[in-house]
């Protein structure tokens, strides 16, 4: 089984935790930009952070055979802290970089006006360097959430096609189901979505343009339930070629769309030295 | 190296116009360089190239980029990219410091990629730029190489500029992995016995 998990905080994770996913077929990941559990005070911890994004992750990750990605933005919560508003200046940069594959995560968090600036103005950064977006939908008041999310897509002129709508549950599927938009569903122990609810998901609405992503942080969560979703939709009847396309052709897809995606000689050695800079590098 | 075996060595790169259009460019309009820095890979390649050993094609054609820029903003310009750098523009730059008119000026930039734990930015910052970085820093840089696993084949000028301090330090790291039961890279064991130190090596292993 081939994974490719489009949403995960690999920041927040161990070593063991890239061995294990590796171990389980996770060969490609997305990480989006989100916060941190702390606020940040100012635009440069962001810099730092995206730096690591693009720099120090994709370099661990790569020292177990996992490709990782990257979106940037300045998310929903931070975007009410006016100290954090000049991050919205600094994205052009990043949104250049050849491991940023979309603009995220963008959306709502209390849905204020500090929220709908920021994700108005990231959905035209999206438009503008003809990337993909990923938008966090909210999880107070998530279905008012979810509608107000998608007035805004219509009103910025994005493709629908090059959008993910995340977080989505039961009665959130309804809502982005037929809009074009591609739908997220985060796999956690016993909140927003769950490997058996998942299944029931994809019988009733198919697995076109669906993606289930673990969206492990630094909450209790699990890096490996893409792959206990995979194993609990074999078990029910669906075909190995439909637990591919869920957990490795749709997040291609979507997030190829940048053109960005560089899945190119997964299986060659890990960019390092004789294969052990970090495996042991803290000594 | 030089610019014009760069450029030699890049004739076949898949879209080698946008290439001769970015060097152009960055030419007249130096801020330009913002943005085709960062997009080369895209447009040139990844892959190693196959005329120069040692350089990826991307590596080199983002050389070339700042190698084109007129020489009084070669320096500012270095910085900023390699400070908004993802890991191979960083790369890239480092690579590149050599070719560029900036003396001394960019010597913190080797300081920053020693810092880091990525030991392609460690090597990168390793060549022959590293003429500027002061010999403790060097020496550091070196002992930090043999630590992570970097073959010592990438340090410029090894033997010309390896001394009795840097023995030391080597032959102590080789007493702290003896006693751990570890094994010393080779090649650093061949660099201690060229520095004259291996005989203390050898009795250290024997006691």
């Amino acid at each position: 089984m081939r994974i490719f998990d489009p949403h995960i905080h690999m920041t927040s994770r161990t070593t063991d935790d890239y061995e294990r996913m590796a171990a389980a077929g996770v060969r490609a990941v997305v990480e989006p930009a989100f916060w941190l559990g702390q606020p940040r005070t100012s635009a440069a911890t962001f810099v730092d952070y995206f730096d690591s994004l693009i720099g120090w992750e994709p370099f661990r990750a790569g020292q177990f055979g996992v490709r990782h990605h990257a979106t940037v933005a300045l998310n929903p919560k931070e975007a009410n802290d006016p100290r954090c508003h000049p991050v919205l200046d600094l994205l052009p940069r990043y949104l250049d970089k050849d491991g940023v594959v979309a603009v995220g995560e963008i959306g709502y968090d209390s849905m204020t006006p500090a929220e709908d600036a920021a994700f108005a103005a990231q959905l035209a950064l999206a438009v503008g360097h003809d990337l993909p977006a990923l938008v966090h939908t909210p999880h107070r008041d998530k279905a008012r959430g979810v509608e107000r999310s998608l007035a805004v897509v219509t009103e910025s002129g994005i493709d629908p096609g090059r959008v993910l709508v995340d977080h989505l549950n039961e009665v959130t599927v309804k809502l982005v189901r037929d809009t074009g938009c591609w739908l997220g569903f985060s796999i956690y122990p016993d909140t927003k979505m769950t490997p058996g609810r998942m299944v029931e998901l994809l019988k009733t609405y198919g697995t076109e343009r669906m993606l289930v992503n673990s969206a492990a942080d630094w909450g209790r969560s699990d890096p490996l339930l893409t792959r206990a979703t995979g194993e609990a939709l074999l078990l029910a009847g669906f075909t190995d070629d439909d637990v591919d396309r869920v957990l490795w052709r749709n997040p291609v897809e979507f997030y190829g769309q940048s053109g960005r995606l560089d899945l190119g000689d997964l299986d060659a050695p890990a960019a390092t030295f004789a294969g052990n800079s970090i495996l042991r590098g803290g000594e | 190296m030089t610019p014009d075996r760069l450029r030699a060595a890049l004739r076949g790169v898949p879209d080698p116009r946008w290439l001769d259009a970015a060097l152009r460019r960055v030419r007249t309009e130096p801020a330009a360089i913002t943005r085709l820095f960062p997009a080369a890979a895209r447009h040139c390649g990844r892959g190693p190239l196959p005329d120069l050993p040692g350089w990826t094609v991307d590596e080199a054609a983002r050389a070339l980029l700042l190698a084109a820029l007129p020489a009084d903003h070669a320096a500012t310009t270095a910085e900023a990219l390699y400070r908004y750098g993802d890991a191979a523009e960083k790369r890239a730059v480092l690579r590149a410091l050599p070719l560029l008119p900036i003396g001394a000026a960019c010597v913190p930039l080797l300081h920053d990629a020693i810092r880091t734990n990525d030991t392609r930015l460690v090597a990168a910052a390793l060549g022959p730029y590293a003429r500027h970085l002061e010999q403790a820093a060097w020496r550091q840089a070196v002992l930090k190489c043999v630590f992570t696993g970097v073959p010592l084949a990438v340090v410029d000028d090894l033997d010309g500029r390896a001394d009795a301090e840097l023995a030391a330090m080597l032959a102590a790291l080789a007493a702290e992995r003896h006693a751990a039961g570890r094994a010393m890279p080779a090649d650093a064991t061949d660099l201690l016995d060229r520095l004259g130190a291996g005989s203390d090596l050898t009795t250290a292993r024997e006691a």
